[in-house]
């Protein structure tokens, strides 16, 4: 895994600001080519076999406390994951990411060589940004990339935009907890818009 | 110099039949496309990985399909993964013969999954012959002081 240290990268325009992308996929093969992709698109990377290593990379093991100490060029912007992988599968992480207070805000894509519509609505509605085909094309990633951007650039709309794909909201904070956590506390309206479907 | 525009013709020529008999599909162009001078050798990384894995997953077919009672979940899951890599490096024939193999795993059909194991590893061994040869090519370009042609 190569870590980049890059020195006070502010969020200042998100032009200039290199994203962090967290991949995770168990092929070898694959993580090579996802990894050439993402760099070549101007991504910073990391690649992670598992989803085990992926939740252990994001810190989900530390206390809440612990939160405040990570340093910014850790924190990752991106999430992409393949959907089948052995002992946790790509579903499964992103249901625990998303049912993360702290990571919950990180887009989470799927990856998989399988278009399975039952699939691909499951993956959608329990908060995936998107869901790729395999195998991922370099316009893929451009595509993943300006929509992040965008995200990045407008802050709360950001939040209320991926609060309207989850279902769940069960360990919804009260509003005093931290700063970000206020943003994410508008409640799904009962008139979603439906979720972006997956670009096939 | 003659000699490394001949070499050129060769390789276009080479490749274009590769594409043409369906060696190999889109996803390989994507691949030489993601190779620059930072990455000169990103393509022969990748497909000697496939290499690597492709006759680990043969061999762990066999072994799956000799078992006295075969674990078709096993196997399947062994034909998912080389669909998968041969899928991302442009191997369209073997990812083909994984789709097949996957329905007789599904069928729990020994004979029809002996017989695609067969066609597996004689797709395999067609692609790797027919892809060490373009690689070949490449280094005589670059060895006589040409360049790799580009396909689109």
């Amino acid at each position: 895994m190569e870590m980049m240290n890059i020195c006070c990268d502010q969020i200042t325009s998100s032009n200039s600001k290199e994203l962090h992308v967290l991949a995770v996929d168990d092929s070898n093969i694959d993580r090579k080519v996802i990894e050439r992709l993402l760099k070549v698109s101007s991504f910073k990377v990391t690649v992670v076999d598992s989803g085990s290593r992926a939740l252990q990379y994001l810190g989900l093991g530390l206390e809440e406390d612990d939160h405040s100490t990570r340093f910014d060029d850790l924190k990752v912007n991106l999430i992409m994951t393949d959907y089948s992988m052995p002992g946790m599968t790509g579903f499964e992480l992103l249901k625990k990411i998303k049912n993360s207070s702290t990571l919950r805000e990180i887009p989470v894509v799927i990856m998989s060589s399988e278009n399975i519509l039952t699939r691909i609505d499951r993956c959608l509605e329990e908060g995936a940004e998107d869901y790729l085909l395999k195998p991922v094309k370099l316009s893929d990633v451009t595509r993943l990339k300006d929509s992040i951007l965008k995200t990045e650039n407008t802050g709360t709309n950001r939040l209320q935009s991926y609060t309207r794909k989850r279902k769940r909201n069960d360990d919804v904070l009260p509003a005093s907890v931290c700063g970000h956590q206020d943003l994410s506390m508008s409640p799904p309206s009962s008139s979603q818009t439906s979720p972006t479907r997956a670009r096939l | 110099m003659a000699a490394v525009s001949q070499l050129q013709r060769q390789f276009i020529d080479y490749t274009t039949s590769l594409y043409n008999e369906g060696y190999l599909d889109d996803q390989f162009t994507q691949l030489q496309q993601l190779q620059d001078e930072s990455n000169p050798d990103f393509v022969v990384e990748v497909v000697s990985l496939f290499f690597e894995d492709s006759e680990k997953l043969l061999n762990n077919l066999a072994t799956a399909l000799q078992q006295k009672s075969v674990d078709y979940n096993q196997v399947d899951s062994h034909v998912h993964q080389f669909k998968g890599s041969s899928s991302s490096i442009g191997a369209k024939q073997v990812t083909n013969v994984c789709i097949h193999f996957r329905n007789f795993c599904e069928a729990k059909n020994l004979d029809g999954c002996l017989r695609c194991l067969q066609q597996l590893r004689h797709e395999y061994i067609l692609v790797r012959t027919k892809l060490e040869a373009l690689f070949r090519l490449e280094q005589q370009i670059l060895q006589a002081g040409g360049s790799v042609p580009v396909m689109e």
